[in-house]
């Protein structure tokens, strides 16, 4: 038998080993089978199909605009209040949809994982992709119903639109490979997820107006409010979508593209945090599931 | 050993090769604290492979032997990557493609031709190779028309074989096969059987495991035997399953 030392290694590789979301490039094609297939089985054997993703934004959207707006006053002193409401709600969806399907990935794609070695990475990215796809009508409604009202974005409002959307994207990823690598393990990474998630509708200013919390919290307080990345999110949804629609006389937060720059930066952060922990438990997924 | 001409770069290289399973007792923070408090274990660890040395060629048949337990599929979920060493380490060389458990990839509510796309995506597949070969998956699972059919009207004979099918017209260099020629009619299985000779005959590797021992004998010239997480006998296929009868679990 040949001494594995005398022979040239060169040409062999560890199985199971990668470069984690870099391997993503390599298998693009798979990534876009894995998000075509979740998005043709997603409404399977439904008589509506897509519309659901129509009626269910707009069914949240009348009982928050029912409960908060007439209800509660909540609309007093926010012009266009509806186009407020609904501009920040599409940005929570899309946090909420992209992180909370993420983290149950890999438990979902069990059978996969114990069998076949991918880069696991692929299944929550997957998913946040397919949150995206999904997030597209709640988008066509929103600009709709901004139309409507007489919309006319500037290019640097487009732009933090865009720039929010990459935010909500990169933060979800990165979370939901933390979460979503702990959860193999440990069910209840999905449970506090689920908390989190309920969380995330309230501490953004997606029902109220970020004026609210200013006047009631602390600067030091209000300053870490704001360094929510979602709230960064939601504020760019707000310039871009809801702004250009009133008469221009209301406030928007001090510093927003520093605040933007921030959560950026603290959305990477989380994505290379989500991928070490994810490199680090990825050994045991195949016997923990 | 029954290899005449060593080939000049092996195909698996396992090299002190130890896996190490933890079983937790406890499935909570309650359990895990009662257990805690009556100085119970909270886990015990038992050795599923220890020390494993292997060389396996280019056009190589290996069939993996032992009886349940042995550690046989942790063996070849390590060659697959699935499964990772707790201490030594393995190496390949080319294309893995695992039949373990066919079908893994595959989804009910979509038609045949959309699951042989996924599933020789995971596989490792390229579109392009995936268009070239689509005919040649189709033709030899039987499947025919009903490949637009959504799977999960096929019958459990027609899921089988056009798994399979996907899973062993895949471009590959080792074959890791578990357990699953035992799928499919006996005509089926025969030209599985002369699938895996003409792969075989190709260069590439073959790593098998099976109970099946007539169906091993055909298809292999080098049988392992393992017991309880060691590896016994290596050498000719024929020996190898005389050394399985005659050992104990």
């Amino acid at each position: 038998m040949s001494k594995p030392d005398s022979v040239d290694l060169s040409a062999f590789t560890v199985p199971g080993t990668g470069r984690g979301v870099f391997d993503v490039f390599g298998y693009r094609y798979l990534l876009r089978l894995l998000v075509r297939k979740g998005i043709l089985t997603r409404y399977h054997g439904s008589a509506l199909g897509w519309a659901w993703s129509y009626v269910k934004p707009a069914a949240q959207f009348l009982i928050y605009y029912l409960v908060m707006g007439v209800f509660l006053g909540l609309n007093r002193g926010i012009e266009a209040f509806p186009v407020y409401l609904f501009s920040g709600i599409v940005v929570v969806n899309l946090f909420n949809e992209a992180f909370g399907n993420a983290t149950r990935s890999i438990v979902n794609n069990r059978a996969l994982v114990k069998k076949i070695y991918l880069p696991r990475e692929l299944f929550p990215i997957a998913d946040v992709f397919i949150a995206f796809v999904h997030f597209l009508p709640q988008l066509t409604i929103l600009i709709a119903v901004c139309l409507f009202s007489g919309w006319a974005p500037s290019l640097v409002q487009l732009a933090g639109a865009l720039l929010a959307i990459v935010i909500i994207l990169l933060i979800a990823t990165g979370l939901g490979l933390l979460f979503g690598s702990i959860n193999v393990t440990f069910r209840d990474s999905q449970n506090l997820v689920e908390l989190i998630l309920m969380f995330a509708t309230y501490t953004s200013p997606v029902l109220y107006s970020f004026q609210m919390v200013e006047n009631k919290l602390p600067p030091w307080l209000f300053d870490l409010y704001m360094m929510n990345p979602v709230t960064a999110a939601v504020e760019l949804f707000h310039s871009a979508f809801w702004f250009p629609t009133t008469s221009g006389s209301a406030a928007r937060p001090e510093h927003l593209w520093l605040i933007s720059a921030l959560a950026i930066v603290i959305a990477i952060v989380a994505l290379v945090v989500g991928q070490l922990v994810f490199r680090r438990l990825e050994g045991r997924f195949a016997q923990d599931l | 050993m029954p290899r005449t001409s060593e080939p000049p770069l092996p195909r698996i290289i396992i090299e002190g090769v130890r896996k190490t399973y933890t079983l937790r007792h406890t499935h909570s923070f309650k359990e895990t604290f009662v257990a805690w408090l009556r100085r119970k274990k909270v886990s015990t660890s038992f050795d599923a492979l220890q020390h494993i040395d292997l060389t396996v060629g280019e056009s190589e048949a290996v069939a993996l032997l032992g009886y349940n337990g042995s550690g046989k599929s942790t063996l070849l979920k390590l060659v697959s990557g699935v499964l990772r060493p707790d201490r030594g380490r393995v190496l390949t060389r080319g294309r893995v493609a695992g039949l373990i458990e066919v079908g893994a990839g595959f989804h009910p509510d979509l038609s045949g031709r959309e699951n042989v796309y996924l599933n020789a995506a995971i596989l490792g597949m390229s579109k392009t190779e995936i268009d070239a070969r689509f005919d040649e998956i189709v033709e030899f699972s039987e499947i025919g028309e009903f490949i637009d059919t959504e799977v999960k009207h096929y019958s459990s004979g027609m899921f089988v074989r056009l798994a399979f099918s996907v899973a062993i017209h895949t471009e590959l260099d080792i074959l890791l096969v578990d357990e699953v020629l035992a799928v499919g009619d006996a005509p089926f299985r025969e030209k599985c059987k002369a699938k895996i000779r003409e792969l075989v005959a190709a260069g590439k590797t073959l790593f098998i495991v099976s109970h099946d021992l007539s169906m091993v004998a055909e298809l292999c010239s080098r049988g392992l035997v393992l017991r309880r997480g060691e590896l016994v006998y290596d050498g000719a296929i024929d020996d190898a399953i005389d050394q399985l009868k005659a050992i104990t679990r």
